[in-house]
């Protein structure tokens, strides 16, 4: 016995590597077996049920809709979620099997791309027109070269305010 | 014996349809009158402009007549009445359903095109040929679609081998047919909010095709004044504040009705209606460059015809089925005449724009991108940058399922990262343009002006940082909505201290005379001041809603934000119009103290087997706690389920509309001087007053 504590002692480093180890296994198996029991709380099915929508009730999401479908899919969103899915991988498994209109957006993937990147592209567009009409020197106006007293601008300035 | 109408219900439906059929005769016979070039031939095709509002009228009368009294041998009565309804839903069926809303268009748009002859036609004679064709092809169209294809005077007929049909004419063999019931309006549709929403969404649709019209004329005339937008400008006004009442009134319905905690969720067909205003909007602000400065010509014309091409697209997205499937609209009759139409019309409006490009040259060129009329210009292209992301997510889902075969859905995460930029660069220039010179545009100028209500609004966002509030959004959000309510608070203090001054007065009656003296502006500044109250109800609502949902069994409480909750009871019981309601009791403390009862509701419509969750809402100025009942157990005793969410400032969002909607009446309200020489002009033609003064 005292060999074995002066070994320990010896090697503290190790012994609180053995103590980590460990009491990270007590924390963590528990932890991963009742995340797998635990029912999910609504809250959690919302969270994921609301970016998706069902193919019949159009434009409502799923998280609201009252039909008894919408119903169903929420208790197949609480079955993985119970099965330690992920929302995205939930997702992913409705659009696979319904068909990418179920998401609330179309992904950035295959031909829905192109959905992404016209807004983008228009964009783009938009600010680089601007840019260079920006940079255009502005067209030099005339009656702005004449000389104007501080006074008398001042006073333009305010009976333009009064007048406008 | 089969049951059929009676015979005072056939013939108000024949007197309707004959009255119908005269009004589209009269349209149609004003257009090549317009076209001659005699007085008295002009004068006769405004009274054929005028007529049909007469007559649609005793067609409209003879349709609520139907209506009110259930003659269901008629299949437009029978599919939106039911005995059980009661008087006044029977009545605003008239726009429960596809035939009658579009007739609704049609006897709206008379009623325009009748008020633009009565009021407008003493000015500007040679744009009255144009206007006059303008509104009676629209008017044409939309009731030639009426009586060819969504005839609300279809009578059902029976087949002997007991098919039941619908038309105007008796088919072969076949006896005319009245079931002793009809089906009754769509239960969403019987709420106060649905009652006014479609009239007013469909004035402010149909208002636009006024100043279009005039537009269009002033095309073919060759002006290149802008007498038609002086002439239009109130129309314009009038049209883009019902279509405001409209939006926000169907935003308030869907926050009572839908049951989903929100009053706005990018659906295509309230963004079918939002393009029209969107477009109006940037019209308003860019025409006010037009009149004081002869500027943006090509600009204001393509805006309108964009404006009126998005109304008749709008009324096609919603109308035509296309939405909710391609086949859907290839199935619907009118869905491809109304496409023809609004191409027709955009083809033949560009080809006049095109023709006339030279003559609409500005008067003056931008002198600066810091002017006032440069960040106009400004405002104007992020208002069509939302348009085309608004545009391009409503017709995507139609282009992937005609293209590739699969169906999309686009919902809010589009529209919120498209537009939500562009909605806050909109906010800014609300704070910076008003303190811009008109064309001269010094950076230093502008900078002098801009610093002070900038450092003065970031209080309210350092504030909230304080509070604890980090998500950059909400700050960024919160500076911008400071800023414009800064800059807008001091232009209102700014004139009447400036007023004061000169008369003498004392503060507030010189802010009263400001004004009533110039209500176009301070008018615009009111609106202003409602979309700052709005956005912080927005940001409220869209960055800081929380939600939860329980399964809570009799005297069990669930919290959320500083609420307890306490579910108390649950009833059942019948209603007389055929609802079955279930209606749950719930306590609600806060803070530990009890604020309030609230009685959270499912209706269920046997009759159409269509429940409704109608949530109990607790409001205060910090926000709504919104309660939905979404199930329970038979016994009730057994546990009901609640959807619960806190929407914080959801109200400076109603709050908002109101001061929007009263600053466009101040806005919109004839000024003195025009009521005066109103009366001036009445008094040189020995006519009374009223009946001269000038566009609405």
């Amino acid at each position: 016995m005292p060999v074995l504590t002066m070994r320990l002692l010896r090697f503290p480093s190790r012994f609180a590597l053995v103590l980590m180890v460990l009491g990270a296994a007590l924390f963590w198996l528990p932890a991963s077996v009742l995340a797998a029991s635990a029912t999910p709380t609504d809250d959690e099915v919302n969270a994921v049920a609301s970016q998706l929508y069902c193919p019949v009730c159009e434009n409502v999401p799923l998280d609201v809709c009252g039909t008894q479908a919408c119903s169903q899919w929420r208790a197949i969103i609480r079955q993985k979620l119970q099965a330690g899915w992920s929302a995205s991988r939930i997702h992913a498994f409705f659009a696979e099997q319904y068909g990418a209109r179920v998401l609330a957006s179309p992904p950035f993937a295959g031909a829905s791309v192109l959905f992404w990147l016209v807004p983008l592209a228009l964009l783009s567009a938009g600010v680089l027109v601007l840019v260079r009409v920006l940079r255009k020197p502005a067209p030099a106006a005339p009656d702005l070269a004449v000389p104007v007293s501080a006074a008398h601008a001042a006073r333009l300035e305010r009976e333009l305010d009064d007048w406008r | 014996m089969i049951a059929a109408l009676s015979l005072p219900h056939l013939l108000l439906a024949d007197f309707g349809l004959s009255a119908a059929l005269l009004a589209f005769c009269s349209a149609l016979y004003a257009i090549p009158a317009a076209l001659r070039k005699d007085a008295r031939w002009l004068a006769s095709a405004r009274n054929a402009a005028i007529a049909p509002f007469v007559l649609l009228t005793l067609a409209v009368a003879c349709l609520e007549g139907l209506l009110y009294s259930g003659a269901f041998g008629l299949q437009y009565v029978n599919a939106v009445t039911s005995r059980a309804m009661p008087w006044y839903l029977r009545l605003t069926a008239l726009w429960g359903g596809q035939a009658g809303s579009l007739f609704f268009w049609c006897w709206l748009l008379s009623g325009y095109s009748a008020l633009v002859m009565l009021r407008n036609w003493r000015r500007e004679r040679d744009l009255q040929p144009g206007v006059t064709i303008v509104l009676m092809v629209t008017l044409l169209f939309f009731l030639g679609l009426v009586i060819g294809l969504e005839n609300p005077f279809n009578k059902l007929w029976v087949a002997p081998g007991g098919s039941v049909s619908a038309g105007i004419l008796q088919p072969a063999g076949a006896l005319p047919f009245a079931p002793a019931d009809g089906r009754g309006l769509n239960p969403l549709l019987r709420h106060p909010g649905m009652i006014i929403h479609p009239p007013m969404l469909y004035l402010g649709f149909i208002g636009f095709v006024v100043p279009y019209a005039f537009a269009i004329a002033a095309l073919v005339a060759g002006r290149r004044d802008d007498a038609w937008i002086r002439v239009t400008r109130r129309w314009t006004l009038v049209a883009w504040m019902f279509l405001s009442l409209g939006l926000l009134l169907g935003g308030r319905w869907a926050y009572d009705v839908l049951g989903w905690g929100g009053y706005w969720g990018w659906d295509p067909v309230e963004i079918a209606a939002f393009m029209p205003w969107l477009t109006a909007t940037a019209f308003l602000h860019s025409v006010l460059i037009q009149e004081k400065r002869g500027m943006f010509k090509h600009w204001n014309m393509s805006l309108i015809i964009l404006t009126y091409a998005l109304v008749v697209l709008g009324t096609f997205l919603t109308r035509s089925g296309v939405l909710s499937s391609v086949h859907a609209f290839a199935q619907s009759a009118i869905g491809p005449w109304f496409f023809a139409f609004v191409a027709l019309m955009a083809c033949v409006s560009l080809g006049l724009l095109l023709k006339r490009w030279e003559l609409l040259r500005g008067d003056n060129a931008l002198d600066s991108w810091l002017s006032r009329e440069g960040l106009f210009l400004l405002n104007n292209l992020i208002f069509m940058g939302i348009v085309a992301a608004c545009l391009w997510g409503v017709m995507y889902p139609i282009i992937s399922e005609l293209f590739t075969g699969q169906k999309v859905t686009v919902g809010p995460p589009y529209y919120e990262r498209t537009t939500g930029p562009l909605f806050a660069a909109l906010l800014l220039l609300m704070g910076v343009a008003p303190l811009a010179a008109w064309r001269a545009g010094a950076a230093r100028r502008l900078g002098r002006a801009f610093w002070k209500p900038a450092l003065v609004a970031g209080l309210l966002p350092a504030g909230a940082l304080l509070s604890g509030i980090t998500q950059l959004a909400a700050l960024l959000g919160l500076w911008l909505a400071a800023l414009v309510a800064c800059v807008t608070l001091y232009e209102f203090y700014r004139g009447a201290q400036a007023r004061a001054r000169i008369t003498g007065s004392g503060f507030w009656p010189s802010f009263v005379q400001l004004v009533l003296r110039n209500r176009r502006r301070y008018g615009g500044f009111t609106i202003h001041l409602g979309v700052v109250l709005m956005a912080f109800g927005i940001i409220g609502i869209e960055l800081f809603q929380s939600e939860t949902q329980a399964t809570l069994a009799y005297g069990e409480q669930l919290s959320i934000g500083n609420y307890q909750l306490r579910y108390d009871s649950l009833v059942e019981f019948p209603a007389a119009d055929g609802r079955v309601i279930t209606r749950a009791t719930l306590n609600v403390n806060q803070n530990g103290r009890l604020v309030t009862q609230l009685f959270p509701r499912r209706d269920f419509f046997t009759d159409s087997q269509q429940p409704m969750t109608i949530p109990a809402i607790y409001s205060t100025l910090a926000g709504d706690l919104y309660v939905l009942l979404v199930g329970w157990e038979p016994a009730g005793a057994g546990g009901a389920t609640f959807k619960v969410y806190v929407n914080p400032l959801v109200n400076w969002l109603w709050a908002g509309g109101l001061v929007f909607i009263i600053g466009t009446l101040v806005a919109t309200w004839p000024e003195r001087h025009e009521l005066q020489t109103a009366a001036e002009r009445a008094r040189a033609l020995h006519l009374p007053a009223r009946s001269v003064t000038g566009g609405v």
